[in-house]
């Protein structure tokens, strides 16, 4: 008891801590929130100067309709259930679901929980807001609270997604992403392994090379890249034949060049994983007879799925959040989100151009939302993994 | 493990290191000393013109890109030495602007190379204090944090480093774009009319403020995670002791956290001198650009639909040293560590 005594602040303190924290928390979440608030906005309303325009969107109101504040708080207990059921029940179910095969768990289980998430706000949500709004409008005194009063419309996102076939890009960066995570994940885990399990001064200089290759700008390999990409029909056709490919503007090509940019950074993090499972594991497992890739397989790997976990959400943020590589290296018609964004607000001649840029930026970010809602944890021990161990 | 089963295990991983990151750095080194340019020849074209007793005929000179039997049009590769590096750094007009008659730091500043290096170290060495000491401050707050607080506490911190950093740079860009509504606050209380966009050092401004943003819960995450480690007997003495809260801070809790400190600085560092999203989010290339953000616009297709591959070559290089220098220190202590361990 005296201890905890001692630690206690002095009420000066805890209010400085408390206020401190208080304005860091809306330093970081204000700028997406508004982002937020502004997609759902009519451009007269998105930039506007006055907040209160913003927030609530008298244009909108009046022109496309818009929520009550029954609706706003019944969306809140939605949205708070649907984080509480996602932090608590991720986990279960993706076990469940696993077949005792944890990756492929994890994937089924997340996108089980999204569809779920979805459905609750796509199709539960507006029935029974719908129904909740009528109850109240019969009563005289509170059907205020069942009245339009923040105005809101989806035509930006509309707009964005079908008019302007951002789906596409959509589908183009699930291709290249999906396509990083797993073979970065393939390869760096067989060498993370190797790296861990070697003493010898190879496997340290391997790691100093990679500690180079990691500091390098990726400008300077995309310059490498772009002659021999853009030539490489010229260049294969001795060895391929009619079959040589051009590399420039393939999706294949990028998910090659970001596995190998990334490979650095997936080898270290991996090897402090591997690091922390004894060897005593994998020495018991070869007196049992095991090949060095069968205790690797049969022994480690089962023990070593939230390492990879954590890896994989890395390379994943890598590929999806590249900008330059993707930019430079594919043409239009393969454009990722990410570069695809930019094209759109250079030609802001609009308006509406620009808030429609702004649902296109939520519509980027909100699968990254989810992403740290359900992989909270597994983000913060990949962080301190690779820096604790140095 | 045997050698033979390591490099088995290493092999597919050294083998992509190699094809795409060293093969492409020993191409961009050698394209740095090279120009590639489509070959011309001047051909001479009689033309003639009805008249009068006699045709008027005029030989015109005229150059033209050579094709080879395709059709396609030929290039040529030729060394050059230094020449581009002699383009890209301008000597010549450095030498201009600090003679005299030149108008020294300022002309200097007008060479893009210059300008881009003198963003990407102010803005390098500027960040780094102020990424540190954030980080630190929202670790010791989350720490004193009420337990069930701490969950989305952390989840909220964590947004700004997961977000896309172009759309984070724009998302901060659209709150203060013409008289978005953050410009509009700075206006209500200084009175003046603000442009947020129209000169470089408001923009770079904002660009601090967003790589801040965008970093510290980096920093906080792994000081967080160190802070609870931190020896709590030694905690105790040290109160025993009579030794106040900063006290504490500054002698038991800060040289705990000293070798965290020293790998988040310098990440920091090597990512920071990487600086180029937050010109493409900001749109800022006519006001402030990074030595990065250069390499890129060379490889960018100019009106002509030409890259200029080898000036991108020279530029990437000479980025390069500045990584050297960085990566010295963190390989020492690499090395270091390597052979403590290894006693």
């Amino acid at each position: 008891m005296s201890q905890a005594k001692v630690f206690q602040a002095s009420t000066g303190l805890k209010v400085t801590v408390a206020v401190f924290l208080l304005f860091w928390l809306v330093v970081a979440a204000f700028p997406l929130f508004w982002v937020l608030v502004m997609s759902f906005k009519l451009p007269v309303d998105a930039f506007s100067a006055s907040p209160l325009a913003v927030i609530t969107g008298p244009e909108t109101l009046a022109e496309k309709g818009g929520i009550s504040i029954l609706d706003m708080l019944l969306g809140a207990v939605a949205f708070y259930l649907v984080y509480q059921a996602v932090s608590h029940w991720t986990r279960g179910v993706a076990e469940r679901v696993g077949f005792g095969f944890t990756p492929i768990g994890w994937i089924l289980g997340s996108l089980i929980m999204g569809a779920a998430g979805l459905f609750v706000f796509v199709i539960i949500l507006p029935i029974v807001t719908g129904a909740v709004n009528w109850a109240f409008g019969l009563i005289p005194g509170l059907s205020l609270l069942a009245q339009p009063v923040i105005g809101i419309t989806l035509d930006h996102y509309i707009a964005v997604w079908f008019e302007n076939e951002f789906y596409r890009n959509f589908l183009n960066s699930m291709t290249v992403t999906a396509g990083v995570v797993l073979i970065s994940l393939t390869v760096g885990t067989l060498a993370g392994y190797g790296l861990a399990r070697t003493p010898s001064s190879l496997a340290f200089w391997l790691l100093i090379m990679a500690l180079i290759f990691r500091a390098l700008p990726h400008s300077v390999l995309v310059t490498g890249y772009l002659p021999p990409f853009i030539n490489s029909r010229e260049i294969l056709e001795p060895f391929l034949g009619d079959a040589a490919p051009t590399l420039y503007g393939q999706p294949l090509a990028v998910i090659v060049v970001l596995v190998s940019i990334n490979q650095p950074f997936t080898i270290w993090m991996l090897r402090s994983f591997f690091q922390n499972i004894p060897a005593e594991l994998d020495e018991a497992a070869r007196v049992d007879g095991c090949g060095h890739f069968e205790a690797f397989w049969r022994v480690i790997m089962p023990v070593m799925w939230p390492g990879v976990i954590t890896t994989g959400l890395f390379s994943f943020l890598l590929a999806y959040n590249d900008y330059l590589v993707t930019a430079l290296l594919l043409d239009a018609q393969n454009q990722t989100m990410v570069p695809a964004i930019t094209q759109y607000f250079n030609r802001e001649t609009t308006t509406t151009d620009q808030v429609e840029a702004v649902a296109a930026a939520v519509s980027i970010t909100a699968p990254l939302f989810l992403l740290v809602m359900v992989f909270q944890r597994q983000i913060v021990s990949g962080l301190t993994a690779g820096a604790v161990k140095g | 493990m045997k050698t033979k089963t390591f490099i088995m295990f290493v092999g597919p991983s050294v083998f992509l290191m190699f094809l795409f990151i060293a093969a492409p750095l020993v191409s961009v080194f050698l394209q740095s000393f090279q120009v590639t340019q489509g070959v011309f020849e001047e051909v001479i074209e009689t033309k003639c013109t009805p008249g009068f007793p006699a045709q008027i005929c005029t030989e015109e000179a005229s150059v033209r890109r050579v094709l080879d039997d395709d059709g396609n049009p030929v290039s040529q590769t030729s060394w050059v030495g230094l020449d581009t590096y002699r383009t890209v750094l301008d000597p010549d007009a450095v030498s201009a602007a600090f003679d005299e008659g030149g108008s020294g730091w300022s002309q200097l500043m007008t060479i893009d190379f210059y300008k881009a290096l003198r963003f990407t170290l102010t803005f390098t060495l500027i960040t780094l204090p102020l990424v540190i000491g954030t980080g630190l401050a929202i670790a010791l707050a989350v720490n004193r944090c009420v337990e069930s607080l701490k969950g989305p506490v952390i989840f909220v911190s964590l947004l700004p480093f997961i977000i896309t950093p172009v759309i984070g740079a724009l998302s901060i860009r659209w709150l203060f774009i013409g008289d978005g509504i953050m410009t509009a606050l700075l206006e209500n209380w200084t009175g003046q009319d603000i442009a947020m966009f129209a000169q470089g050092w408001t923009i770079e401004l904002l660009m601090l403020f967003y790589r801040v943003w965008h970093v510290a819960p980096f920093a906080f995450v792994i000081f967080y995670a160190a802070l609870q480690t931190v020896n709590q007997d030694t905690l105790e003495s040290a109160i025993i002791d009579g030794a106040s809260r900063w006290q504490r801070l500054k002698y038991v809790v800060i040289p705990h956290l000293m070798p965290l400190i020293i790998f988040v600085a310098l990440i920091h560092l090597m990512d920071c001198y990487r600086v180029f999203e937050e010109i493409i989010g900001f749109s800022s290339q006519a006001h402030v650009i990074s030595l990065q953000w250069l390499t890129f616009d060379y490889l960018t297709p100019d009106d002509s639909g030409n890259r200029a591959i080898s000036r991108a070559a020279a530029n990437s290089m000479l980025t390069m040293i500045g990584i050297v220098i960085l990566l010295i220190p963190l390989l020492r202590r690499t090395y270091r560590d390597h052979k403590n361990s290894s006693h």
